[in-house]
């Protein structure tokens, strides 16, 4: 994990390392500078003597500007690391997420995307900030701080070495003992966010049912529990901040002891060994140490915390897209015919679960052919293998006459367009929208396109025409206008082989009939290729594939399928009798 | 701890954490505080005043403990060097007295992180629980106002925030605030001369920090609205994610990525690299304090100033560094409170919210009929009644029959934009009664106005021939079950969601009702049959089974009046004639009030309405409206679709 997330340090290692260097200079003045306050106060307040205190303030004042220094420019080279490493891990998640297949998309919600990529890259650009400042500062005092104190008095020195693993020892306990907790709390605390969550959603149902009295209970026990995790939790690491304090409280008392022997034994004279001076340069040190051992083991919980942001963000990072260009790939799609041999599909990859059974057909270029079938069919699975936005489980679909696993997959994608059946239009304008099919389109062929698809007409009615700004998600236009939107999208590409996939649902049937008409007079040599639930839309199609189960039911004609197919007819019937569909 | 300039150890939900130093100041509403201080007390004054106590000790503790290797060297080890004398016993004695003191400190500061531990915890529950409960009580419009993710930051980030603030910030700066109390009489009894100069200082850093924060906090502000830009544009991009794929469009796509992600780096950049400097700062002017009260102290010394000696300067440097300290500390919280405050704010505003209105006193009661008489009883007998109180203290009852008319009624989600106009019909029990008209025409308003959803603003609406504004409205959704279009499934089992319609039901009963809504067949091939776990709203379901399922929802709560809100519309036809025959069942003896875009799901309706902007333009049969030829007529023959 640690070696993927590293990768994205890149040109941000020098920052890094620059900024750990400078952190490392700041606690060379950290440690420094108290040494020369207690000479100021020693030899220059206490006997008085203005000379030495300016001499020193002096000094003092040299060193704070250095040390200034250091802290700015180990603060500025830490931001610049990390929001660049976060910078990068955005950068590099995303990308791969263009990168990725159907099938990767499926694996990953809408929703966990947008979180791994936002908060969870949040999480860590703090932490590491954190981490390249504090990681090499608490060590890096902790030992100058053991040597400093060693040099002094080492014998003194050895209580800490008597301390030092006794409190290293009370803040591992606590740290293991609290993790487990932690983690379970972050679980509940997911389970109340769902409870909430789930609500939101649902709250025409609850309210309906009269069920807050019920929801209010579900919430209740889910916040005990986070309650009660949390209390423990927390009065465990309460033991934190008294555990240092006792710490640091016995190594000052008994240094004082045995210091002031020492001390006593001397003299107070440096020749003969301790004096006063070192008792209070020894105590500062322990101070040190022990804040520093503090720190460190704030470091480890916080990097627990922020292990599961980790964690998901290299699921991201991680993931391998599925469907790879071929070595040496076909660049030209010669025509619009497609094949299927024995092609079976499953979402999962195994041969249990198959949405798709040994289907077999094929079409010849420019041909128009309808599919129907109920909803989970396998209609839009079949589809979706044509412009190879899965990889059929077993067997072979063919495009022009070349496997669709030989092409590259700009060249296939750019000649077999696929309308899809939850289509998106994009915040910006109409015209921008469009372009998406072809981004060197000029005005008259996106008109065209527009023509065909029967959206011309409206478009002109916007005050703004063309250039009418869509909201994102094409909230401001109705259903089947975003549909006609969509398949001009697409016809710009100037398609072998057009797909709808339940396209013009929204759109009514007259004009359902005129843009089919237009494709059959306009895109002759086209092969189209048109899921749909109305009869009406695919009556006069050339061929009508029949789906049920994932079997290929039947194929055949309007003509051929009435009364001889049970599906069909069934379908046929219950919409003449019901009416417009 | 103030020189060590780092961030507080994060110990709550994930979240999206924005440093706490820097940030922008928000203005608060007058009340805020102290409502959140009445919050925080309530029910906790005894764990407060013990923390009370216990940081006033910790604070006069450390306070001690700064003093204390002064008082040692000068008062004890100097004078045994100075007069040779063996005796160690006084300073023995002297760190006994020191050992005590500290042990207190730190017993002190045990009590108070735990008892704050709980107390904390305590009172996010408490605001938790009550944002829930208030939550459960607001009207739909509430909803249809906020998106669901700031609601839902209420309970995450606004919640964390206040967490923080309680256990860690306020704790923290009441014994700073205490220590500096302390410190402060100390260092104007050694020297009041010095005293000023150091207030002035701390004047002075103040002055230079808020003109760092203030520079990060512009720069914050940056950085949060380019978050907003990346955000949005990563949202919208995932969402379209197969779109990008079809047009191949990656390459542009993470063009355009890149150059929001750069800016926000940029300004990511310039927000920290403030923000990191305050510490620093902080600290080096700390030093610069001590040289400079050093050299005034000496010359102020020298020259006999105010009577002032030099170990008198000496114990002033001395606390004049243990008063930076907390105020440091002090003023670096002060952001973190503010953006605490400003998530209460939040929270309250959600509490603050008004509820639905609710004044009926009509209730719902079991009844039998004795003699052609209503009663009350306590059985379930099958059959309801309203119970009506009058205000001469009689009672009387009204059988539940299911018959719903409305009078010109008019109502408006917005005020002035009317989207009900004169609404008038009558629905007699049993009837099915069908809505049709385009999206937007006001089809699921009039079913909204009947379960009170919404209050109508104009004209009235007879349940049993009763006001329903005077109907509980608990007691008046009980006796309406609604089926709706977008399928809201609970995790849970598919038995506890199909129960989720009535909680008494036994299992038998929940099986019952889901073999009326021909669900029965798909559950049983489930893994786990009933028993299956649905997560994260049923997406292992297909949309037709869940539809299913939330017709068994409604079946096992067993309603007099059942509104289907385009039950079926994302179903395709053939699918649908499976589902229809639950729905039949389901219809049987009841009055329904059906919402179809699909005309053959509504031919056999007692009576069609045809809405067209709020107004009611049709009105018959199937073959009533066919034969009048007006819109219902297109529909049918395909001239036009509805969108």
């Amino acid at each position: 994990m640690l070696k993927r997330l590293a990768a994205s340090v890149r040109e941000y290692k020098t920052p890094s390392i620059l900024a750990s260097f400078f952190v490392s200079l700041e606690v060379v003045m950290e440690v420094i500078i108290p040494y020369c306050m207690g000479k100021l106060l020693d030899n220059g307040v206490t006997p008085g003597n203005m000379a030495y205190i300016l001499k020193i303030g002096a000094v003092l004042v040299g060193l704070c500007v250095l040390s200034l220094t250091f802290g700015v420019l180990a603060g500025r080279n830490a931001a610049f690391a990390s929001s660049g490493f976060s910078r990068n891990l955005r950068h590099d998640m995303f990308h791969n997420v263009q990168r990725f297949s159907f099938s990767n998309i499926d694996r990953f919600s809408v929703a966990s995307l947008v979180t791994r990529l936002t908060t969870d890259v949040t999480n860590l650009q703090n932490s590491y900030q954190m981490i390249i400042r504090i990681t090499v500062r608490a060590p890096l005092m902790l030992v100058f701080s053991l040597v400093m104190a060693f040099r002094v008095n080492h014998r003194l020195s050895l209580i800490f070495l008597c301390v030092l693993p006794l409190l290293g020892l009370g803040l591992g306990l606590i740290i293991k003992n609290a993790h487990p907790i932690f983690t379970r709390v972050f679980q509940t605390y997911d389970k109340l966010n769902r409870v909430v969550s789930e609500n939101l959603h649902g709250i025409r149902v609850v309210k309906a049912f009269v069920r807050e009295e019920h929801e209010k209970e579900k919430f209740n026990t889910v916040s005990e529990n986070i309650f009660r995790d949390f209390v423990s939790a927390e009065k465990l690491l309460a033991f934190n901040a008294p555990m240092m304090q006792l710490s640091a409280n016995s190594v000052m008392i008994l240094i004082s002891w045995f210091g002031a022997q020492m001390i006593f034994a001397s003299g107070n004279s440096a020749e003969n060994g301790m004096t006063t001076g070192d008792l209070v340069i020894l105590i500062t040190y322990a101070m040190q140490i022990l804040m520093n051992l503090m720190m460190i083991s704030m470091i480890f919980v916080m990097l627990t915390l922020s292990r599961a942001s980790a964690e998901r963000i290299c699921e991201v990072l991680a993931e391998e897209s599925d469907l790879k260009n071929p070595e040496h790939p076909v660049t030209e799609v010669k025509d619009g015919s497609v094949e299927f041999e024995n092609v079976s599909f499953s979402y999962a990859g195994s041969r249990d679960k198959l949405c798709l059974k040994n289907a077999n057909f094929s079409i010849r270029s420019g041909e128009t052919v309808g599919i129907l079938g109920s909803t989970g069919a396998g209609k839009s699975t079949l589809v979706q293998l044509i412009a190879r936005l899965y990889d059929a489980t077993e067997g072979t679909v063919r495009v022009g006459g070349v496997d669709v696993r030989n092409y590259d997959l700009d060249t296939l994608r750019g000649q077999v367009a696929m309308v899809l059946q939850k289509n998106v239009l994009f915040s910006g304008t109409i015209k921008e929208n469009l372009r998406w099919g072809n981004e060197n389109a000029t005005d008259e062929e996106i008109e065209e396109a527009c023509r065909l698809a029967q959206a011309d007409s409206f478009i002109r009615e916007f005050p703004d025409g063309y250039d009418t700004h869509i909201e994102q998600g094409g909230t401001n236009v109705s259903g089947g206008q975003k549909q006609r939107l969509c398949i001009a999208r697409s016809l710009l590409k100037k398609p072998k082989v057009l797909i709808l996939d339940d396209s013009t649902s929204a759109v009514d049937t007259k004009t359902d009939a005129l843009i089919r008409k237009g494709f059959r007079e306009y895109i002759p040599s086209t092969t189209k290729i048109i899921i749909a639930q109305r009869v009406s839309s695919v009556e006069h199609a050339d061929k009508i594939i029949i789906l049920d189960d994932g079997e290929i039911e039947a194929v055949g004609t309007h003509e051929s399928l009435l009364g001889s197919d049970r599906i069909y007819t069934e379908v046929y019937n219950s919409q003449t009798k019901g009416g417009a569909q | 701890m103030a020189e060590e300039h780092v961030n507080k150890v994060p110990t709550g939900p994930r979240g999206n954490r924005v440093p706490a130093r820097g940030m922008p100041k928000q203005k608060l509403k007058k009340g805020t505080v102290l409502r959140m201080f009445k919050t925080i007390t309530q029910g906790n004054l005894l764990r407060l005043g013990l923390v009370t106590v216990c940081i006033i000790v910790t604070a006069l503790s450390s306070v001690a403990s700064s003093l204390f290797l002064k008082t040692l060297i000068n008062d004890y080890i100097l004078p045994m060097v100075q007069t040779r004398s063996g005796d160690f016993k006084p300073l023995f004695f002297a760190l006994c007295k020191m050992a005590a003191i500290y042990l207190a400190g730190i017993l002190a500061v045990l009590i108070q992180n735990r008892t704050m531990a709980v107390v904390g915890q305590t009172v996010l529950k408490k605001i938790r629980n009550e944002m829930f409960a208030h939550m459960q009580t607001l009207p739909i419009k509430y909803f249809d106002t906020h998106t669901h993710g700031d609601v839902m930051s209420h309970y995450t980030n606004d919640a964390d925030t206040l967490r923080q603030m309680i256990t860690q910030t306020v704790p923290q700066t009441v014994s700073s605030l205490v220590t500096i109390v302390a410190v402060f009489v100390s260092m104007v009894v050694t020297s009041w001369h010095l005293t000023v100069f150091t207030v002035l200082f701390v004047l002075f850093m103040f002055f230079v920090t808020g003109k760092v924060a203030g520079k990060s906090g512009k720069y914050f502000m940056k950085q949060q609205t380019s978050i907003g830009d990346v955000n949005g544009y990563i949202e919208e991009m995932m969402h379209g994610q197969k779109v990008v794929k079809v047009f191949s469009r990656e390459p542009q796509v993470k063009a355009v990525f890149d150059e929001k992600n750069d800016t926000l780096f940029e300004n990511a950049y310039q927000a920290n690299r403030f923000a990191n400097n305050l510490g620093p700062i902080n600290n080096n002017l700390g030093h610069l304090q001590y040289v400079l009260c050093a050299i005034l102290g000496g010359v102020l010394a020298t020259r006999g100033v105010g009577s002032l000696n030099l170990g008198a300067v000496a114990a002033f440097l001395q606390l004049s560094k243990s008063f930076i300290m907390p105020v440091n500390q002090v003023s670096q919280q002060l952001n973190s409170v503010v953006m605490a405050l400003a998530g209460a704010e939040r929270i309250f505003d959600l509490m603050d919210a008004e509820p639905e209105t609710d004044n009926g006193y009509v209730t719902l009661v079991n009844a039998e009929k004795l003699n052609g008489e209503l009663f009350e009883t306590e059985e379930h007998t099958g059959m309801w009644a309203w119970k009506h109180p009058h205000g001469d203290g009689t009672v009387t009852y009204t059988e539940l029959k299911g018959e719903v008319r409305m009078f010109d009624v008019d109502f408006a989600y917005v005020e002035g934009k009317t989207v009900l106009h004169d609404i008038t019909l009558y629905a007699e029990p049993g009837q099915k009664v069908a809505f049709v008209g385009a999206t937007g025409a006001g089809k699921t308003t009039i079913t909204n106005l009947i379960n009170r959803f919404y209050d109508i603003a104009d004209g009235k609406v007879r349940y049993d021939g009763i006001n329903i504004n005077k109907i509980k409205k608990s007691d008046l959704r009980r006796s309406l079950g609604v089926v709706l279009q977008d399928v809201n499934l609970f995790t849970g089992t598919v038995m506890e969601n199909i129960r989720y319609g009535n909680l008494d039901a036994t299992d038998e009963q929940v099986i019952e009702a889901a073999k009326k809504a021909n669900a029965h067949g798909f559950i049983s091939r489930l893994p786990e049959g009933y028993n299956t776990m649905l997560t994260s709203g049923g997406t292992n379901l297909s949309q037709g089974q869940r539809q299913l399922l939330s017709i068994a929802r409604a079946a096992v709560a067993d309603p007099p009046v059942m509104i289907l809100d385009e039950a079926t519309s994302s179903i395709d036809t053939r699918t649908e004639a499976l589902v229809q025959r639950g729905m039949d069942a389901l219809m049987k003896g009841r009055t329904v009030f059906v919402i179809a875009h699909r005309l053959s799901t509504v031919q056999n309706a007692d009576v069609i309405m045809v809405l067209d902007h709020g107004r009611i333009i049709e009105r018959g049969t199937h073959e009533q409206l066919i034969a009048a030829g007006g819109t219902y007529a297109k529909l049918y023959q395909g001239a036009f679709e509805l969108e």
